[in-house]
């Protein structure tokens, strides 16, 4: 193992990303070899160090000293003092807040770090940065002290629930396919994260490979198989070749494959690459894919714990799940279960995007609510804007408005609200968002990604698209609503699999809560959050316009006319309601009806 | 389209090569045929073929696999394939307008190839980089936060 006197972590979120953190990154790598530094440090890639509103910031362990502000211009002076002189350059280090080692795994109070402790932390490529994190000894002490049996008990006590979105509980799954009398069994970790905008398991994947593969192992002799895979989906190579480099490194210390530390057991893991079909998230389109065929979903039961992929029992799980299971067996399921809300025990893993300050990953124990997450975790949202509406669980997820920001988030609680948990996904819109327009885009997704097999999925997600893009166009007419309403009732009750039966969830929970605004659209023709093109006006305010041409200029259509120094007039039937009028405006002349 | 199609013998070898990789079997199906389109850029006919014969499959089964996933094409494509993020996250960072400028500067639509053969541009779902959208894929290489006026510089590196 290579020694490192110091580690630097640089933080590569977003934000920090904007204020030149790559830039900062080039210039310490540059820097560090111009001094012959560079076998002596070593720098790692991380987020979330702190609030990053003064980044790039990064991390110097062991000292623990948080660097922020920084510029390419300031490295070689950080690189001179502090690593080849040992001093602390004192005027970039962090002056509001002192973080500590905990707050540093956790950078606001509502989060805890347990999935994504190491991620970050530790050299991914390197298996000795994760046996300092005592990777690898829960595997060991499975497999020196305790039965299957026991194994399988200590993660139903945790209460650890499936984290690929429907929350079955994990030792159940596991206790069934233990309980399957045919062989051999396979163990499958589902990586085939297709959600837009949520990639948790990816950063696990990059950060910290060996949590997933040791929870597999322990997954394998739990239920008695021998044989693995990771189906990882093909958009995410940098994870493929992170989970090929680890199964490699665990195979040469005999940590997979036959007789795995010494104890008999054998169990060896390939990873499979998809080929770019979100409905392979499913897991018996997963497994059929694996197979080599289409990836289609069949009905169930059977489930897979009875037949599953090659028609031989098998578990299935996601990553976090899997990554979750050393830990629970280490720290113990009373340690787990302590976390969470009655039903829903641990931490769970989000993907925080839309109009919210901080996006990015997070990770909180269940039962925080949706306005904890959204403005102590995420900072509020963008420009103080209002809140519209939060959507959780996906493109299958629903949409809530602010009535259930108090909302504790859990599996049974967001269900009775109308939407699901999902892989953890969520989107926050604010005040200036179409809801309509908004099922209008997650319809479009479900219906391109819809594999065909099925009737109510393939003809019916068209259908309701169909009727969106006529409400948006402004072409609603009296009985859509209803239609919609049949539509999603229909599809929910009929189609295979998950994909069919949630693709209706946006649209559904949009009419639940803002009726109002399908309504509007429909009977008065009207966009109220002037998303909608074909509903919207430019119109310029007579007195407040000087007639400065300026936007009869920029107009790409030639649709204002008007004479130098008096009100312009804008065509509604040649607009093509680019905006490009309003932003060129000097005197805010322009308004939107 | 002028788009050279490869040569008999580097396809079967291309075949051959992916098959000996993997294994003559089924289950393989999906590295193999990913690892031909890869090398050929696209799945031929003969390479389907080829396929069918040393897997005992079914030329039908091997053409549902190969038009179901959007990875794979059985139609000829460019020496660079451009994968341009659709996703939400992307969309809402302007992912619209740098398309737009991706499609002007090579002056071809979505799923299209331009006539020199150099490029393909296609969509793809997700690629999970969301927090430096908009992104787009060139070949194996992810550019993020694209900005439209970026994109003729980033595609001449890949003259």
């Amino acid at each position: 193992m290579a020694y490192f006197r110091s580690h630097v972590l640089v933080c590569v979120d977003p934000e920090c990303l904007k204020h030149g953190a790559h830039d900062v990154l080039d210039s310490l790598q540059d820097e560090l070899v111009a001094q012959g530094l560079i076998d002596e440090i070593q720098v790692l890639e991380t987020s979330r160090i702190g609030s990053c509103s003064n980044g790039p910031e990064m991390m110097v362990y062991p000292e623990g000293i948080h660097y922020v502000g920084l510029t390419p211009d300031d490295v070689p002076y950080i690189v001179e003092e502090h690593f080849l002189k040992g001093r602390i350059a004192t005027k970039f280090v962090e002056q509001e807040k002192k973080l500590v080692d905990e707050e540093l795994s956790a950078p606001t109070s509502k989060e805890i770090r347990v999935v994504l402790k190491n991620c970050g932390k530790i050299d991914p490529e390197n298996i000795e940065d994760y046996f300092a994190e005592n990777g690898y000894e829960a595997l060991g002490s499975v497999l020196s002290s305790k039965t299957p049996e026991e194994v399988i008990d200590i993660v139903l006590q945790s209460g650890l629930r499936g984290r690929g979105g429907a929350g079955f509980p994990a030792g159940k799954k596991w206790q069934f396919c233990r309980a399957s009398k045919e062989t051999p069994k396979y163990v499958i970790c589902n990586a085939d994260e297709g959600d837009p905008g949520a990639f948790m398991n990816r950063r696990v994947l990059e950060g910290d490979p060996h949590a997933v593969l040791e929870g597999m192992i322990i997954a394998a002799y739990a239920i008695g198989s021998n044989q693995g895979y990771i189906y990882c989906r093909a958009e995410y190579p940098i994870a493929v070749k992170t989970l090929n480099i680890a199964i490699d490194q665990a195979r040469n210390l005999g940590l997979l494959g036959k007789n795995i530390l010494g104890s008999g057991f054998d169990f060896d893991l390939e990873v499979r690459m998809g080929a770019g079909a979100f409905v392979c998230g499913e897991e018996t389109a997963l497994m059929a894919s694996i197979e080599g065929n289409r990836g289609e979903p069949r009905p169930r039961p059977p489930f897979p714990a009875v037949k599953g992929l090659f028609a031989k029992p098998s578990n299935i799980n996601n990553v976090e799940t899997y990554a979750n299971v050393p830990q629970i067996i280490l720290k113990g399921a009373d340690w787990y279960a302590s976390m969470g809300t009655e039903k829903s025990k641990g931490t769970k893993t989000f993907a925080l995007a839309g109009d919210v300050k901080h996006t990015g990953l997070i990770e909180v124990p269940f039962g925080i609510s949706l306005r904890e997450i959204i403005y102590d975790v995420g900072g509020g949202i963008k420009d103080d804007k209002g809140f519209k509406a939060i959507q959780t669980g996906g493109p299958m997820g629903g949409c809530l408005p602010s009535e259930y920001l108090d909302l504790p988030v859990d599996y049974e609680e967001l269900a009775k609200a109308g939407s699901i948990m999902g892989s953890g996904g969520l989107v926050v819109m604010d005040e200036e968002t179409c809801m309509v327009d908004i099922a209008r885009f997650f319809m479009e997704f479900t219906q391109d990604e819809s594999c065909g097999k099925c009737t109510p999925c393939r003809v019916g997600t068209r259908r309701i698209l169909e009727i969106l893009e006529r409400i948006c166009d402004g072409k609603g007419k009296d009985d859509d609503i209803e239609t919609l309403e049949m539509l999603c009732r229909e599809i929910k009750g009929a189609s295979l699999c998950g994909l069919g039966q949630g693709a209706p969830n946006p649209v559904e929970s949009i009419l639940k809560h803002f009726r109002s605004e399908y309504e509007a659209h429909i009977y008065e023709k009207k966009c109220p959050a002037k998303v909608c093109k074909s509903l919207i006006r430019y119109e310029i305010i007579d007195g407040t316009c000087t007639g400065c041409t300026v936007c009869a200029r920029n107009c790409p259509v030639n649709a204002i006319s008007g004479e130098r120094r008096q009100t312009h007039v804008i065509d509604p039937d040649v607009c093509v309601r680019c905006g490009i009028c309003m932003q060129v405006c000097n005197f805010n002349a322009i308004v939107i009806n | 389209m002028a788009i050279e199609v490869k040569d008999t013998k580097a396809v079967l070898k291309a075949v051959q090569d992916a098959v000996s990789r993997f294994g003559a079997t089924q289950d393989e199906l999906i590295p193999i045929l990913n690892d031909i389109n890869r090398e050929i850029g696209y799945l031929p006919g003969e390479a389907l073929d080829e396929v069918s014969r040393l897997l005992r499959v079914p030329k039908s089964h091997l053409f549902s696999v190969a038009s179901f996933y959007r990875m794979l094409s059985t139609k000829p494509r460019g020496k660079h394939v451009i994968q341009f993020c659709e996703s939400a996250p992307c969309h809402v960072a302007g992912g619209r307008e740098v398309f737009q400028a991706v499609k002007e500067a090579l002056q071809i639509d979505e799923n299209e190839s331009t006539p020199d053969g150099n490029w393909t541009l296609t969509t793809t779902s997700c690629l999970g980089v969301c927090g430096v959208g908009p992104v787009m894929m060139i070949d194996d290489d992810i550019f993020g936060n694209v900005d439209p006026k970026q994109v003729p510089s980033i595609l001449a590196k890949y003259k």
